[in-house]
This record gives C-alpha cells, structure tokens and sequence, in this order.
C-alpha cells in the first residue's frame, strides 16, 4: 500500500522500494493463510447458514451462495483486516506530523480495477445459475395454479377441475408436487401482494394482482415443506401458512386421476407421502397446539 | 463556473444514456420514462450553466483569489421572518385539509396566500435586520 | 435593510456582530432564519424522531423475543413496524443528514454568511416539523397509524385495505417533508454553487461539501418522483381514480417501480451525508490529508449516478423486472464504494491516530457498513435474492448499513460539538456509549442474517411454528437494547455537557476545513476573517504551512512536515 516507514529523510528512494517488497511478500502469506484451510477443507465448504435445499435450482443458489460467502469474506476479511492493522499499527506514538501523502495513483487503480474484475466475475456467474432458473419448459408434465388471497391459498390443477384445495391462516392448505417431473407453477392474487416462499426451494416470488407469474419447480427430494406468505398483506400476513408436499411421480398422476376432489387428493397425497418409506425426509413441524389463532 | 456544468451535464447524459439502453433492453415504459425524465433534469440545467460559464467573468471562487477580491456585497440574506412560520403552517392545514376534510382548506389557503404576499413585501422591503 | 458580509483578512476587533437585536426567546425560535439555528432545530427534532423510532423497535423486539408473543396485538405490530420504520428513514435520517448537520456546517465550510435561502430554509423546517407531527398524529385517530410498511406498496394501502385516516396522514406527512427536502436541496446546491469564498474552487472543497452537493442533487431528482407516487395513491384512494387498482385496469406495480425509483436515490441520499462526515473525521484523527480527494469525488458522484438506475433490485421477485439490467448495474455501485473503502484506509495509512471518540465511532462506521456492503452484493444477484428477499436477512442488511449511518452520525455529532457548542462531549461516556452502539448493532444484525437464512420472514408478529427460532431472536433483541442504551448514554453525556464550561477554542482538534478557522460557536454570518484558500485544508495550511499534502512521487525531503525551520502551532 503506502510507505508505512516514518523516517524516509533517511532514504526515500530505497524505503519506497523495500516496503513494496515486504508488502508483497506479506500479501501473498495472507492469501495463503485464508485459501490453505479453505482448500483443505473444500471437501466440505460451509453452507454458511444456508442450505442446498431440493429443487434442481436450489442446489445450483446453493453453491451460487456459497461461492459468494467465500468471495465476501475473503474481501470483507482482508478490508477488516486492513482497518484493523491501520488502526492499531498507526496509533499516534508523538506529536510528529506524518508523511502528508495524498495520492498513489498506481494503487488506486489497482483498487479500481481488482474490485471490477470481481464483480464481473460474480455477474457472470449470477447469469449462468439466474437463465435456467428462470427458463420455462415449454410442455411441462406437471402444472399448478396458485392463488393467494387475504388470508390464505388456493391451489388448483389444470385440467382436473374438480381437484383444488382452499384454506386460510392456520388451516394451511396443501400444495401437491411431483419429485423428479417438472411442475409449471402459475402465480396470481385476488387482492394484494402476497409472498410465495418456500425456504427449501431457496425460492420466493411475488403473488401480485392483475399479474400471472409463471415459473418452474424441479422437486428431486420426497418431503413435506411447511412455508408460509412472506409479502406484508394485512392483519394476519404472519399466519398465512401453506405446506407442500412433494411425492414420486407416479404417486402424484395417480392420485390426480383417482381422486375425486380436493380433500380426496390431498389425502392420497399424504398416504403417499407416508408410504414413501426411507427415502422421505420430513420437514414437518410440529402442528399440535401450534396452529392457534392469535391476536 | 465550467465545473458545475460539467457535474450536471455529466450526471444528465449519463442517466439519458442507461434510461436509453434500458428502454431499448426492457421495452418497460415506467423505469424509460423515469430514467429519460431524470436525465433531462440533469441536462437543462447542465446545459444553462455550460453556456453561461463559456461567457461569463471568473468569479473569485473559481479562481487562486485573494479574499479581498470577494469584498464587497455578498448578497441578500434576510434575518428573522415570520413568513416561513406562516407559510409553514398554511401548509401544514392544507394536507390537512387532505385528511380531514376541505373545510380546513378554507383556513389553509388565506393563510398561503397571507404569507407569499408578505414574503414578497418583505423581499421587496429588504426584510428585517439581522442584527 | 440588506446585509453586507465584508471578508477581511485581519482580525476584527469590532465584536458588535455578537448582539442580536433581533427578537428574543420564542419568537427568535420562530422567526430565525439562521441557518445555524435551522440546523440545530432539524438536529434535535431529528434526534427525538430517532428516539421514538428507537421506542417503536423496542417494543417490536419486546414481541419477538417469544415465538408467540402477546406484548402486541398483530394489528398494533402492522403499525409498529410501519411507523418504525417511516419515523426513522423519512423523519430521522434524512432530516439528520441533509437538514441537520449539513444545514449548519456547509456554509461554514465553504465561507458563506449563511445558506443561498435563508426563508426557504426556516420553511424547510416547519414542513419538517410539521410532517412530523402529522405522521405521529396516525396513532390518534381511528384506525390507528399506517400500517402497510414504510412502503406503502399499493394495492395494500389502497382505500380498501387501509381505510382509516393514519394512512392519509402518513401520505400528507411526506408530502410535507418530501417538499422540506426538496428546498433543502435547492439550497444547498444553490449555496454550494454560488457562495464559496474567494480560492476555493470545486475541487477545493471539504468532502462533507461535496457530499451535500452531490446528495442535494440527488434529492432534486429523485424526491419529486415520490411526490407524484404519493399523489397518484391519494387519487386513488379518494378521487375515485384506479392508477393502481388492477381491478379497474390499473398497474399496482407502477406503486413499486415509482416508489424504488425515488426509494434507492434516498439510501443514498441518506449515505452520502454520513459517508461525508467520516470522511471528514478519519483525515483530521490521523493527521493526514484525505487520500485519493479526487477518487472519492468521482466515486461520490458516479455511486449517485448510478444509484438512479438500480431501482428494481428492491422487486426482483415480482417476475416483472429486467433482472440482468438491475442486478449488474447494482454490482457496478459497489466499485466506487469499494474505492471509497480503500481511501479511508488509506488515509489512516502511516498517519498518527488519535483516538477520540468520533475517531472511534468512524472506525465503526467503516466495520459496520463493510458488513452490509458485502451483504448487499450477496442481494444483487437475483437468484440469491430470491430466497433472502423478503426475510430477516434483508432486515439484517439494510439495519447494518442504517447502524453504521447512525454510528457515522455520533461521529459527526462528537466531531462537531466543540464548534457549535464550544464544549466537548465527555470522552469516557462517548466512548462507552460507542462500545455499546457497535457491539449492540452487530449483536443485533447478525443474528438476524442466519434467521433469515432458517426462513424466518419480515414483517412477522409471531413465528409459532417454529420456536427454534426463539434463540437467534432474543440474542438479536439483546442487541437492540443495547443500541437503545447507548442513546440513553447519550443524552446523558449530551445534558452533562451542556452544563459544563466553554473550553473549546476554534480548532481543538487540529482540524482542516474551514469551519475550524472561526471561532467556536461560530459568529452571527459566520466569520471574522478568512484565510487565503489554495487546497482543501485552508484551516491546517494556515497552522501549518510547511506540511502541505504531498503527491506520492514527492521525495523531497524537505517537504516532510518539521522539515522547514520552525513550524508553527
């Protein structure tokens, strides 16, 4: 960075040089000491938080955000580490006056132009996890209507009319999906904006009115997802819950045509769910007395 | 003054020339309108002082000056006034008036009218001492 | 009669400007058209707001501290969160910013008697003042306050769903304060551009100046933006229009590209004032000229240039925006941040820090900001905001970016007390209150960011289902009530120090800029005297006219500070 040394009247020329080496050398020990641990454990990076979740998308925003964790706290780590270095190693030791420095000009390109790079880097690899994700396949095996309304949801299947399930706050209706097929959700609001999220997609998007949202969901892992609306909608926006269930394909078709309406359906689906043996993972939480309606 | 210019003038086309691209990317109308709007509004203004600042004197700001070539009148600064007072709380019963009802508009616009007729009056007077 | 500033370049002995025989007491409060007095009606209104903001928080935390809490009921949470949120970005932290501190010391900075408008200014205020009250009154009528979100997202606040008077107060009270700001603006643009002192060109100005202009542009541009949005939704809600009622063919999502098109301008025109203060500090406590001047204006005004058009990263999740477009030009706002980083490092660099306590509370600002810098990249990429938006992690971002504009706040308050007050606040306190206020914000925050990460959403009464989450929540309340105890701190240093003697002479801290030429508190209009003006730090070149700042291929040795014979104080 800068001449650090406080006695240049001795020699300038020569200080200017040794420090740059120094600051070199010290750089590359910093890189090496936050990249070694990181590649000795990159058989395991941390999920930071964040989870890989079960959609085909999910698990590509997972390693997306991974990499940008890395990236953030490998740049975040080493600007802590400067101003914590420049606030300790500075303090004022006399009354001197510093070196009045005001411009570096090579080190503030570099400071221009590394930063740059970076976030060409993250842009791009935002764009190549961000167009599939958002792609839509043009004759999906499987499709849903979503309707979100002051308190609650809809759900519907095109193409079977009869079968759609409707329930409000606690009553947390259940969406059916398909693992392992592509399923074309369609996305719209009778009121205000509400918030489709499911947290184990590590997706969410805006129920809006007047607007049809279409996106795609690729479930690959058998469950049950309890979510919830996550777009301040009125009074009771905290208690307008929804479940998913994701069972195997065949499960899904099969019950969609066997069942007679949405009560039906949805308890196929639960059976199937249930029968899914060692390979579900639940996510159920616990709805024993925690489903009450407050305030 | 060239400065000045070139901050706004900058900040105009540079905002004309995103709105541009985003116009041609999005075809979505509010964000065009809104970005081609912003960099006018940054361009008129930008435009004014880039030609006056061509034709106009250096002013002792903008050059090495002494402080004595800036002696001399600086400008007009009125000291205390009641009008900013009265004209602040006309304002005040006119949103109001948006709530609660137009009836308070029958107070809130004599009491505008009130106070720009006497801010003027008194920007014509020289407005009080400020000391 | 007019006034006539005469600049002098002696000392006047002539102490007869110091009597005001103007009005006294109440009338002086209402009449003033000081801009001194204007700044410090602003500062401390502001800083009232910020309370009342902090008791709203309170309260919220108080609620979420338990999975199922009862402290409120879910209609007075609505309202809550609404109206924390509204007192503290439109009644706090804009006012403090661009009407507070920036209203008193710009002037002074630059030289100037008073601001370009002094009526506009004091009008500037009462709107303020008067918006202020009026949001409040929400809490009075029936109905109670807003409570659709600082938003206000249609069709939420439309006349169906928020029916009750605290809506339309909410829409009047910023349409007050929207055009308080907008004169604000006027003025300081106008003062910036028209009364400098002789020498002092653009490129000589303090950066808290440049900052002020830079923001007052900001707010020319994007305020009057919010004025028609809030407009339209009144229509809407009482002139039987439908502009954003998709029942009768209207777009509610025009209330969202309207509303972020002036939204994202205002972060920044709420940054900027801060960023300018801890600039100004960090130079003055390593005593060091600012590094890279010029990068960090050019950064200043290419951040403001593009924060004009990143708009839609706030509505990525609406399926109606132009994802690349926004996400790439969000990313491009973080190079000139990142310059500015690197600047501020770079002038503690080799310097000798002395660590007051608004040196402190900048070094804070720096450590907290960087942490929600970082976090708003992680949100500029649409695929990872997809599963953030909407939940605690975004509360965590924008609340570690606001603690940080609050730290740099006290910053500027500590820095500049002993000038508009003659006093300094007491170290020891301050720098308490400092510990608390930083580690209260990063224990609040953090906490924050992994419940969002669990799923945890915003805007949340109670969180039943999952009481796992009750941990993470009480640390984060602890946080918070730390933060709410380092203000109480505060006010006590503030009531001790105004009780105590005037011991502050015009530049105690050895400072650069202008303001610390005069004497402390400034004069009426402001000056005595004025030095020459040939750099940015006419105050230090007067004091020490042998350490100039130096161009870094400059191995004179002679130009190192004490090099000359007999430097002076």
């Amino acid at each position: 960075m800068l001449e650090g040394v406080n006695d240049p009247v001795d020699n300038p020329g020569s200080g200017l040089v040794r420090s740059r080496t120094s600051r070199t050398r010290r750089n590359l020990g910093l890189a090496a000491l936050v990249l070694t641990p990181l590649l000795l454990s990159s058989c395991t990076v941390p999920g930071f938080g964040a989870a890989s979740g079960v959609t085909d998308a999910s698990h590509k925003t997972y390693k997306l955000w991974q990499g940008f964790m890395i990236t953030g706290l490998i740049v975040g780590g080493l600007t802590l580490f400067l101003i914590v270095y420049a606030a300790l190693r500075y303090r004022r030791k006399s009354d001197a006056i510093p070196r009045q420095t005001q411009y570096v000009t090579w080190i503030e390109i570099l400071y221009t132009v590394i930063p740059t790079i970076i976030v060409g880097v993250l842009f791009y690899v935002t764009i190549v996890v961000e167009n599939p994700e958002v792609a839509r396949v043009a004759h999906p095996p499987a499709k849903i209507n979503v309707v979100a309304f002051q308190w609650g949801w809809r759900f519907s299947y095109p193409g079977y009319p009869n079968i759609s399930t409707v329930g409000q706050t606690t009553q947390n209706p259940v969406m059916v999906m398909p693992v392992g097929e592509t399923d074309a959700v369609t996305l719209t609001s009778l009121d205000v904006i509400h918030g489709f999220y499911v947290k184990e997609f590590n997706y969410s998007e805006y129920a809006q009115p007047g607007v049809t949202n279409r996106f795609d969901l690729h479930v690959d892992k058998v469950g049950s997802y309890q979510s919830q609306c996550t777009q301040l909608c009125g009074l009771y926006h905290s208690l307008m819950y929804f479940k998913v269930v994701a069972i195997p394909a065949a499960d899904y078709h099969a019950c969609l045509t066997s069942a007679s309406d949405g009560a039906t359906f949805v308890a196929c689906a639960e059976k199937a769910l249930a029968t899914a043996g060692s390979q579900m993972t639940a996510t159920v939480r616990p709805t024993q007395g925690a489903l009450s309606h407050h305030g | 003054m060239k400065t000045e210019a070139r901050l706004l003038l900058g900040l105009g086309v540079f905002v004309l020339v995103m709105g541009i691209v985003y116009g041609i990317w999005s075809k979505e109308l509010s964000g065009t309108v809104m970005l081609i709007g912003t960099g006018i509004l940054g361009i008129f203004p930008g435009l004014y002082y880039r030609y006056w600042s061509k034709r106009m004197a250096e002013r002792p700001e903008d050059t090495d000056a002494t402080v004595v070539a800036g002696a001399g009148l600086i400008g007009s600064f009125p000291g205390s006034s009641i009008w900013p007072f009265v004209l602040g709380m006309g304002c005040w019963l006119m949103v109001l008036a948006l709530v609660f009802g137009s009836w308070l508009a029958v107070v809130a616009i004599p009491t505008i009218t009130f106070a720009l007729a006497g801010a003027t009056a008194e920007g014509r007077r020289g407005g009080a001492a400020s000391h | 009669m007019v006034d006539v500033l005469e600049p002098q370049t002696h000392a006047h002995d002539d102490h007869g400007h110091d009597e005001h025989h103007g009005p006294s007491g109440i009338m002086n409060w209402l009449t003033s058209t000081d801009h001194k007095v204007i700044g410090l009606n602003y500062t401390v209104t502001s800083i009232i707001m910020l309370v009342i903001g902090g008791a709203f928080a309170m309260i919220i935390r108080a609620q979420l501290t338990t999975p199922n809490g009862s402290v409120v009921t879910l209609a007075q949470y609505n309202e809550l969160f609404t109206m924390h949120g509204s007192v503290m970005i439109y009644l706090f932290a804009g006012p403090f910013a661009f009407g507070g501190l920036a209203n008193y010391m710009v002037p002074i900075q630059i030289g100037a008697p008073d601001m370009a408008f002094p009526r506009l200014n004091a009008l500037s205020y009462w709107l303020y003042l008067t918006g202020s009250i009026t949001m409040l009154l929400g809490f009075t009528v029936a109905g109670g306050a807003a409570n659709f979100g600082w938003v206000g997202y249609a069709p939420l606040s439309d006349a169906l769903n928020a029916p009750g008077a605290g809506a339309d107060l909410w829409i009047g009270a910023l349409l007050l304060t929207g055009f308080s700001a907008i004169f604000t603006g006027v003025n300081l643009v106008a003062t910036i551009f028209y009364l400098r002192a002789p020498g002092m060109t653009m490129f000589r100005m303090p950066i808290f100046t440049w900052n002020m202009l830079v923001t007052g542009i900001l707010i020319l541009l994007a305020f009057p933006v919010l004025t028609a949005g809030l407009v339209m939704l009144y229509a809407d809600r009482h002139f039987g229009t439908h502009i954003y009622d998709a029942h009768h063919g209207g777009v509610p999502i025009l209330w969202q590209n309207i509303f972020w098109f002036w939204g994202h301008p205002e972060v920044y025109i709420l940054a900027l004032p801060f960023f300018g203060m801890v600039t100004e500090i960090i130079p003055v406590f390593s005593r060091k000229p600012l590094f890279g001047y010029k990068g960090m204006v050019f950064a200043t005004i290419t951040i403001a240039a593009l924060s004009t058009g990143v708009w839609a990263h706030h509505m990525f999740t609406t399926g109606t925006v132009l994802l690349p477009f926004f996400s790439f030009m969000t990313y491009l706002i973080s190079i000139p941040t990142g310059i500015k980083f690197f600047n501020w490092i770079g002038s503690m660099w080799g310097g000798q820090i002395n660590f007051t306590a608004a040196m402190l509370f900048a070094l804070g600002f720096l450590i907290t900001f960087l942490i929600g810098g970082i976090t708003g990249i992680i949100l500029a990429s649409p695929p990872l905001d997809f599963f953030t938006h909407d939940t605690y992690f975004v509360v965590a971002h924008f609340h570690s970016v606001v603690m940080a504009l609050v730290i740099g706040g006290m910053a500027g308050i500590y820095y500049w007390f002993p000038k508009i007050t003659g006093r300094f606040l007491n170290e020891r306190i301050g720098k308490t209150q400092f510990w608390f206020l930083f580690l209260g914000s990063t224990l609040f925050v953090m906490p924050g960011y992994l419940l969002g990460l669990k799923g945890m959403p915003r805007r949340m009464a109670v969180y039943t289902l999952h009481p796992e989450w009750q941990h993470l929540n009480t640390l984060s309340s602890i946080g918070a009530w730390m933060i709410g105890f380092s203000t109480i701190l505060f006010v006590i240093n503030f009531l001790k120090t105004m009780r105590s003697p005037k011991t502050a002479g015009p530049n105690p801290w050895d400072a650069h800029t202008l303001e610390w030429f005069t004497t402390s508190p400034p004069p009426h209009h402001n000056f005595y005297a004025l030095p020459n003006i040939r750099s940015e730090r006419p105050t230090w070149d007067y004091y020490h006219p042998d350490a100039p700042a130096l161009t870094h291929d400059d191995h004179d040795p002679s130009h190192m500070p004490g090099a000359a014979q007999g430097a002076t104080k």
